[in-house]
């Protein structure tokens, strides 16, 4: 197969145990180049392993895996030049600055004239001020922004990031989002994993749910959210929740209450039970689902199977 | 190539920035012992025809000190990068087996070499030693403390927790290397603990490395050279297959 044309990230049986957890119980995926991908699944569902597995940071039991045609055990040198993976670990070195570290890192890829890649890194991290301060003495959020650098400093094609956002507050999370689109658009292939739903609905034009070292759904974005015929009751009310509606009923960001909804009767239901307890309705809307909505249907959906 | 070239310069760095504990200390402690041991034990045989016991005993503390922080080096950074979890870093990287290897490896041996050129350069003051034989010196040097170093990686690899690597040093490095003939001619032992003292590596070690100071040993250091270089070799190929195999390391 022509390695050019082929896909950006190729994942075939993959199996991983450990002990007497089945951590990967078979993968099979393939991430175009130049896709923007997210892999979710909830904790445990084996994101990491897999991860893992691709970086060559855990040698499969059983199955291959190839970054843009080179498998990463066989032709790990190639392989591993064409992929940047940010660890969901917080992990730094002690003994060097920021700027040492990125230096370091450009090392190990046979860099030795990095500077204005990492001058542009520092810049678009919004690490620039810190770039002589030692590793130690940065926050968790400038920690996992290095991290996230570090993985960067050979410019990899595809670009792999696990939970790059857990712990880092509103503003840079932006900042670090409009950066991966940026690289996206410049033909990067990026994989990420958030448990942030909203973060992956809108930056993502595929996704991947996992559980129990499983993929159990794997299509567009765009296709998963229209699956759902359910649509969604969206209220805003001047008063408390119903207790009749806790069950199903869930808060947006906008302090609106979503309540699923599957045809007009559940629509009668839902106003009537709002009636019955005397809520005052300020506000109404049927609404698109949201990720979120899909991705807990589709893990209860799993649970059951199971 | 440039991967190897850095991660020997990191490693080098990790040890030099903190150069205080890591040169200096084992410098001080070798001196000690030269102190109290030349005192104490002055009025005792000549352990070779001609050279007193305080001499006899310079190349066997360098050697000792050397050996020891031959193995504290890769040993404690592998553990603590594994601990930390930043050996992510340079598993991550298009590194190969052979590359850390020869990094780590090497980066322990420029520290041993500082620490046995330090303890040297203090002790000539006191005690002056002849030096005949410079290349059997650096060549048991080297050899002795690859061994060392290759051993730290062994045991920087198979530990999990620091206490595990104590153990590996306390049970195994530091006798080893103590009862090695630093402190004595092994001839003046009983005919048992001389045999045992021919099963260990580190006797030839410093055995062939105090022939370079005053051209006489127990073995004939050719013999010393091939049994160390063998026990060198044969550990290194072990250490590269669990590298190769990516064993506790990606695991
Ligand atoms: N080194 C390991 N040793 C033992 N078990 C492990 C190891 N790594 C992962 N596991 C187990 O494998 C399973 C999958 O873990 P993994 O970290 O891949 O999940 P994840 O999807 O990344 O979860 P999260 O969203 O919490 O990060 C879990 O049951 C975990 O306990
Ligand atoms: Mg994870």
């Amino acid at each position: 197969m022509d390695a050019a044309a082929g896909p950006a990230v190729e994942i075939r049986g993959v199996e991983k145990r450990y002990g007497a957890v089945q951590a990967l119980a078979g993968v099979n995926l393939e991430v175009r180049r130049g896709e923007f991908f997210a892999l979710l699944g909830p904790n445990g569902a084996g994101k990491t392993t897999l991860i893992s597995a691709l970086g060559g940071l855990a040698i499969p039991d059983a199955g291959s895996l190839a970054i843009l045609g080179h498998d990463v055990r066989s032709a790990y040198r190639e392989a591993r030049r064409n992929v940047g993976i940010v660890p969901q670990e917080l992990v730094f070195d002690p003994f060097f600055t920021v700027r040492e570290t990125l230096e370091i890192q450009s090392g190990y890829f046979g860099l030795r004239d990095n500077g204005p890649w990492i001058a542009e890194l520092l810049d678009k991290l919004a690490l620039a001020s810190k770039a002589n301060a030692n590793m130690r003495s940065l926050s968790g959020g400038m920690k996992r922004r290095v991290m996230v650098a570090q993985a960067l400093v050979h410019r990899p094609p595809v670009i792999v990031l696990d939970e790059p956002t857990a712990g880092v507050d509103v503003e840079l999370r932006q900042t670090l989002w409009a950066f991966v689109r940026e690289l996206n658009a410049a033909g990067h292939t990026i994989v990420l994993t958030t448990h942030y739903l909203e973060e992956a609905q809108e930056l993502c034009s595929r996704i991947a749910m996992m559980r129990d070292g499983r993929i159990v759904a794997l299509d567009t974005t765009a296709n998963l959210l229209a699956e759902f015929s359910e649509r969604v009751l969206r209220v805003k009310l001047g008063c408390e929740l119903p207790a009749t509606l806790a069950a199903t009923a869930r808060a947006d960001a906008a302090g609106w209450w979503r309540i699923p909804i599957e045809n007009t009767a559940h629509v009668e239901d839902a106003l009537a039970k709002l009636r019955a307890a005397g809520a005052t309705v300020e506000a109404l809307e049927v609404a698109e689902p949201e990720l979120e909505e899909v991705f807990l249907r589709i893990m209860r959906r799993e649970a059951l199977v199971a | 190539m440039s991967g190897f070239r850095t991660l020997l310069y990191k490693e080098v760095l990790r040890f030099w920035k903190v150069s205080f504990q890591t040169v200096a200390a084992p410098v001080l402690s070798a001196l000690l012992f030269l102190l109290v041991f030349s005192h104490a034990l002055s009025g005792r045989l000549e352990p070779f025809p001609g050279v007193g016991y305080a001499q006899f005993l310079v190349p066997g503390l360098a050697m000792m000190a050397m050996l020891q922080n031959a193995f504290a080096n890769t040993s404690s950074s592998l553990i603590q990068s594994k601990i930390t979890g930043n050996i992510v870093f340079i598993l991550l990287p298009p590194l190969g087996p052979g590359e850390i290897f020869a990094a780590y490896l090497l980066a322990a041996l420029v520290r041993a070499v500082a620490v046995g050129a330090g303890v040297f350069a203090a002790s000539v003051w006191l005690i002056p030693v002849p030096v005949a034989q410079p290349l059997w010196i650096a060549a048991f040097a080297l050899v002795g403390c690859g061994i060392c170093a290759v051993l730290g990686i062994l045991a920087g690899i198979w530990a999990e927790k620091f206490d595990q690597l104590a153990a590996f040093q306390n049970f195994l490095v530091t006798p080893l290397t103590f009862l090695a003939g630093v402190f004595y001619s092994v001839h003046s032992l009983p005919p048992f603990w001389q045999a045992a003292s021919h099963l260990n590596p580190f006797f030839y070690a410093i055995d062939g490395f105090r022939f370079g100071f005053f051209g006489q040993s127990d073995v004939a250091p050719g013999s010393s050279l091939a049994i160390a270089t063998g026990a060198f070799a044969a550990l290194s190929f072990l250490t590269l297959q669990l590298l190769r195999s990516g064993y506790k390391l990606r695991n």
